[in-house]
Order: C-alpha cells, then sequence, then structure tokens
C-alpha cells in the first residue's frame, strides 16, 4: 500500500525569490556610460600650415590656472554664459562686424543653399585648469551647437532635430557643424 | 439518472506555483551575472563631473575606459596624491596609452576597431595637464572618439 506523499506548498518560494531578484535588481547598477562625446582631431605635421582664418571667426575661450574664463579677450564670470555667446557669436543676428561671417553653401542632403557661419570656436586651457571646468564649458559648448541645431530644425522642418531623418540630421548638422578646434595647453600654472 | 455528488467546496483547482520560482531564480542569475560581468575595481577615486548635454553611450562592447584620478587609500601611501592613469587593472603612464589602444583594438573584430569609444573617465578635481597629455596619445595611436564621462545635472528650478 503505497501512501501519496502531501504535496509540498511551494507558492511561497516565488514570494522570496522575487524579493532577491528585486533586491539585485536595485542594488546592482547596470552602468550606462554617459558624457559629452567628441572627436580628437589627427595629429598634425609639424610643418603643417596654419589655417588663415579671419580674425573675427574666431572665438576665443581661454580658460586659465584659477578657472577663470576669458572669452574674446573680455572677462567672463559666470561659464553658464557661455552658451548665449557662442549662439551669438554663430547667429550673428545684428550682423555685427566683430562676430562671425556668413556664407553661402550648398547643403547636398537638405538640396539648396543656406547661409553657413564661418565661426570656428578655439578653446585653449592651461596645464592647471580643473577638469570640472573643461567640462563645463564643453557642456556649454554642446549646448549651444544643439540649441542651434534644434531651432533651425523647428523652423524648416517643424519638427526637433532628434526626429528628424538620419538624411536631414546630416545637413542640419553641416549647417551647424561643431567646429571646436582645441589649442595646445599652456603652463603658467608650473606644476603638472 | 446520476447523481452528482457535492463536493465540500466548489473552488478553483489551486494553480500549480513549483515552476513560478524556477523561472524567477532564473532571472536573479541572469541579472546577477550581467550586472558583475563589467566589473573592474578602480584603484583611483573618481568623481565624476556634472554636466547638462549628456548622451548616452550606444554600444558597451565598444567602450573602453580610461580613469584618471588619485589614488585610493590602499595605493595613496605608495604613489602619493599626485592623480594617476589606471588603465584596466594597473596604473599606467601617459606613454602607456599607445600600447593599450592597440590591445583594446586587438580585442574586437576588423569592423569594429575604428567605432571603439574611449570614455575618459576623469575626477572633476584632476588638472588639465594629464588629461591633455592622454589626449595627445590618444591622437598619435589614432584613437579620435573620446567620450568625457559626465553625470547629468539635476536642474533646480
Amino acid at each position: 500500500m503505497s501512501r501519496k506523499m502531501p504535496g509540498l506548498n511551494t507558492g511561497s518560494m516565488s514570494d522570496i525569490s522575487f524579493l532577491l531578484l528585486t533586491f539585485f535588481l536595485l542594488t546592482s547598477s547596470i552602468n550606462t556610460d554617459k558624457g559629452i562625446q567628441r572627436r580628437l582631431p589627427p595629429p598634425v605635421s609639424k610643418d603643417a600650415k596654419i589655417p588663415d582664418v579671419n580674425r573675427r571667426n574666431v572665438l576665443r575661450i581661454l580658460v586659465n590656472m584659477h578657472d577663470q574664463l576669458l572669452v574674446n579677450e573680455e572677462v567672463l564670470y559666470d561659464v553658464n554664459q557661455l552658451k548665449e555667446i557662442t549662439k551669438n557669436f554663430i547667429t550673428n543676428p545684428t550682423a555685427n562686424p566683430n562676430l562671425s561671417e556668413k556664407t553661402s553653401k550648398y547643403i547636398e542632403e537638405l538640396g539648396e543653399n543656406v547661409m553657413v557661419s564661418k565661426g570656428v570656436v578655439s578653446l585653449q586651457n592651461d596645464r592647471s585648469t580643473s577638469y570640472s571646468i573643461y567640462v563645463a564649458v564643453q557642456d556649454q559648448l554642446t549646448m549651444a551647437f544643439n540649441e542651434l541645431r534644434n531651432e533651425y530644425s523647428q523652423q524648416r522642418f517643424g519638427k526637433s532635430f532628434d526626429n528628424l531623418s538620419e538624411e536631414q540630421k546630416k545637413g542640419v548638422q553641416k549647417i551647424y557643424p561643431m567646429s571646436i578646434s582645441e589649442a595646445e595647453p599652456s603652463n603658467y600654472g608650473g606644476s603638472k | 439518472m446520476a447523481r452528482f455528488k457535492k463536493e465540500g467546496k466548489a473552488g478553483l483547482p489551486e494553480l500549480n506555483m513549483s515552476s513560478m520560482s524556477d523561472i524567477i531564480f532564473m532571472f536573479l542569475f541572469f541579472f546577477m551575472v550581467i550586472s558583475t560581468m563589467r566589473e573592474t575595481s578602480l584603484f583611483v577615486i573618481i568623481k565624476i563631473p556634472q554636466a547638462m548635454e549628456v548622451q548616452k553611450l550606444e554600444k558597451k562592447a565598444l567602450v573602453s575606459s580610461i580613469n584618471i584620478g588619485k589614488p585610493n587609500q590602499n595605493y595613496i601611501g605608495k604613489l602619493g596624491p599626485e592623480p594617476r592613469i589606471q588603465l584596466n587593472d594597473q596604473f599606467a603612464e601617459p606613454s602607456d596609452i599607445i600600447e593599450f589602444v592597440e590591445v583594446e583594438k586587438q580585442r574586437r573584430n576588423d569592423v569594429d576597431r575604428t567605432m571603439i569609444t574611449w570614455s575618459l573617465k576623469v575626477d572633476e578635481n584632476v588638472k588639465m595637464g594629464i588629461v591633455t597629455d592622454v589626449k595627445q596619445e590618444l591622437r598619435k595611436a589614432s584613437a579620435f572618439k573620446v567620450n568625457y564621462t559626465a553625470r547629468k545635472k539635476e536642474v533646480r528650478k
């Protein structure tokens, strides 16, 4: 005579494993890297010619060893204003002769001529500049260009830049290329 | 006519829950494996700076990190408080970057080699000098795609 084993109640088992699961989900970080992306320029040979750029087309940003900013020979006390300055420099809405020039350029992706700024941002920092201010400057510049692209996309296509097609994105990027040149750092701060 | 015997209670039959726990355990192991996979212990202290316009890095397999910061408790006695570079799991000098780039490129297949993003994880108090040295070396090694790792800044209104 075989007696049947009473069935174990495993209903609560799943509760326990759920608890473990949620615990691990909360404590472990599947750390996604976030950050500001940049492309470094290829190394230049020593005898390469310095391209001749009109002075008005360069926005000169200097960051010294005390993390102070000098933008086109003017002291800037708040790094957060840099975005507006950059946007103003690139778009030059009042056709100020000290800000960037514009040329007409044929954009293949959009199939038309667009007025494109010749402006270039030149960034120079000291070896003793802190990394946090460097990132803040890069952040402001990125924001400036992203906003310009967004504004153009809204105006032209009625959509934000992120919602454009790949082709359109390329075209808009050509209108507002993120042209940031970084000079070799100075070493007024002395130490490494 | 057949008589229907009335049983004590007419309820739903009990669901068999035993396989449920198996499924959840599978989930659990999956997450445990995933989250512990990419953990290189840091020898340097890194406080990531904040920024507004941060982008997510898309393909994690194509990211190689370069960590720069002060050595932590265990190493500060030996190495002093000057910021150091950590590549994978050892300290390095800027001159080691080229080799590091080559090794990292070898790990990927041909197609992906130019697509590698070099993630610079730098402490916010580090001076730009060492960062610039690293950048110059990266340029020499033709590793152009860099990412300055940053946290998303909370906007206070």
